[in-house]
């Protein structure tokens, strides 16, 4: 059963240049889809989009945001926002900026589930503990008072990730959130964000611009190139063989372990100006 | 890491105890200047003008820090100077602090038209030369603690403005306003929640800079005969008539001067500390 589905979402700086072109996607509650490309393709902005946090400068032209059978873009904007917090939620890149520096980790977590979902104080501690104990990190008690510069980067990431089950999302947009931890960091998390959402079903729309982590943790993925979306496919069948030559030349230009010599790959000339010319990026 | 932290902790504490020490003293003193002062700050005798300061021969021991030309005594004066100056401080302090961090941070977090106005009146704003604009504007509206609290909220308001708008403006870019807006917080809310926290230790450096600042345009008005009735002690009303016997009297003008000085600094010395002793990061 398909939870969200984005039909034909064109977005772009106001007055300025198209940043996503006629966007369709759709996530099945309890899918994870993978959503690869390029820097500046436009992966955040369609999170961004879903989510309704699209920076100012930025505005929706058309299409469709349906969420649970709702289109999202044409509900007032309060109601959007309650809909959108009551069921999804954001894993977002940067632990190191997403929790608040000057608030304890206990009140930043139950606060919204007390104030904005009316859960009572004592059910949210209760609950905020039992996930952080979930994303395996020791000694919850004591990390809910503390400050988020008392904790390394992949504990922060932890607990966002706990923050963003928090309140049993049906849908969490992940955006690129192993970017910014070190390597041996990233497989850990990595697999507690698979781990957490097998055990909530919750569906996930995995941002990355890393194929190796769509193979790892997606069922399906979108391929992105300059705000259009060039191909649709279930992980197993694009593993096997992608059918655009783009993101045929993306997947080659991941280096391989089993090959340290081969050197990089670059995306050949001749394909991009191909995928220019498909998607009308000039 | 742990000894850092402790290094850190200790400078601090010394610079906050020696600041907030100074400052406290004042405030009993001000609080308690009938009790302290040794004699009426307004009496004159004009058969004992200009004493010296007790350690210099020729000195009364009635008047310790000696007398102006009129006779007063210096050191009552600068007692009674200090409720000006401290009044001065805390309200017109507190009251810029308020407007100004309050427009900076609508303008900062909310952006759009609120942005525009107040940034383009921080602009206009600056530019009037500022001691010319409160000379003026107390020439209009007449003189006064009222007059004095008044101009500097006018002129100083954009000080807090500008940078508590910066910092509003880095802190709603941060990641945890996009989850708190996921979550379905609305604007105000995370604008008090969220982003006032993390701006506050700011406005606090900028609330006691100010205080100093407050201290420093009361004398400059006084300076001018532009503060309260000219009977009354004032520093800058001591130095200004300090000025003019310096060669004979140099006290009457030292005296003042000092404990401007060392209130000004010490004002910006517990904003720096504090600073130190709230951050969460330095905690």
């Amino acid at each position: 059963m398909t939870y969200l589905s984005v039909r034909d979402l064109t977005v772009r700086l106001k007055d300025g240049p198209a940043l996503l072109r006629s966007v369709s996607l759709d996530v099945a509650a309890g899918e994870v889809r993978g959503l690869v490309g390029e820097s500046g393709a436009g992966k955040s902005m369609i999170g961004k989009a879903i989510l309704g946090i699209l920076p100012r400068a930025v505005e929706v032209v058309s299409g469709q945001i349906v969420l649970d059978g709702v289109d999202l873009l044409t509900l007032p904007p309060a109601e959007r926002r309650v809909r959108v917090g009551a069921t999804c939620a954001l894993i977002p890149q940067d632990p190191l900026t997403a929790l608040n520096p000057s608030r304890r980790i206990g009140p930043q977590m139950t606060d919204r589930l007390v104030d904005i979902l009316g859960w009572s104080r004592a059910n949210a501690a209760a609950r905020v503990q039992d996930l952080l104990a979930e994303v395996q990190i020791v000694d919850p008690a004591r990390v809910l008072r503390q400050y988020p510069h008392e904790l390394s980067g992949g504990m922060r990431q932890r607990i966002l990730i706990a923050s963003a089950f928090a309140a049993e999302p049906r849908l969490i947009v992940a955006d690129e959130p192993t970017t910014a931890l070190d390597v041996t960091v990233q497989k850990q998390i990595l697999k507690l964000i698979a781990g957490m959402q097998a055990r909530h079903g919750t569906a996930l729309l995995f941002v990355t611009h890393d194929l190796g982590v769509v193979s790892k943790v997606c069922q399906s993925l979108s391929v992105l190139y300059a705000g259009k979306v060039v191909e649709d496919a279930a992980v197993r069948a694009f593993f096997a063989g992608p059918k655009h030559p783009y993101s045929a030349a993306l997947l080659a230009a991941t280096p391989k372990y089993t090959d340290p010599d081969a050197g990089l790959q670059p995306v050949p000339a001749d394909v991009i100006a191909a995928v220019r010319a498909e998607v009308g990026h000039g | 890491m742990v000894e850092g932290r402790a290094e850190v902790k200790r400078k601090a504490g010394l610079r906050l105890w020696l600041s907030a020490g100074w400052l406290g003293a004042l405030v009993l003193v001000a609080l308690l200047a009938p009790l302290l002062a040794p004699n009426d700050p307004l009496a004159q005798d004009l058969f004992a003008g200009r004493l010296p300061p007790f350690w210099v021969s020729g000195a009364d021991a009635a008047y310790p820090l000696g007398t102006d030309s009129l006779g007063r005594c210096v050191l009552s004066r600068i007692i009674f100077g200090s409720r000006l100056a401290l009044t001065v401080a805390l309200t017109a302090g507190v009251i810029t602090c308020i407007i100004g961090a309050g427009l900076g941070l609508l303008a900062g977090f909310w952006r759009g038209w609120v942005d525009v106005v107040v940034s383009r009146f921080i602009d206009i704003w600056m530019a009037f030369p500022p001691v010319l604009f409160s000379i003026l504007l107390i020439a209009v509206i007449g003189p006064g603690v009222f007059s004095i609290i008044l101009a500097i909220v006018v002129i100083d308001w954009t000080r807090f403005a500008r940078v508590v708008r910066a910092e509003a403006m880095a802190q709603g870019a941060m990641d945890y306003v996009a989850s708190a807006r996921v979550a379905g917080r609305g604007r105000m809310g995370i604008m008090l929640r969220e982003v006032l926290p993390n701006v506050l230790p700011i406005v606090l450096v900028l609330l006691t800079l100010e205080m100093g600042i407050a201290v420093i345009v009361e004398a400059i008005l006084s300076f001018v005969n532009l503060s309260i009735s000219t009977d009354d002690p004032t520093w800058g009303g001591m130095i200004s008539e300090g000025r003019s016997s310096i060669h004979q009297a140099w006290w009457v003008l030292v005296f003042p001067l000092v404990t401007l000085f060392l209130t000004v600094l010490s004002f910006s010395q517990l904003g720096e500390g504090l600073k130190d002793r709230f951050d969460p990061v330095l905690r």
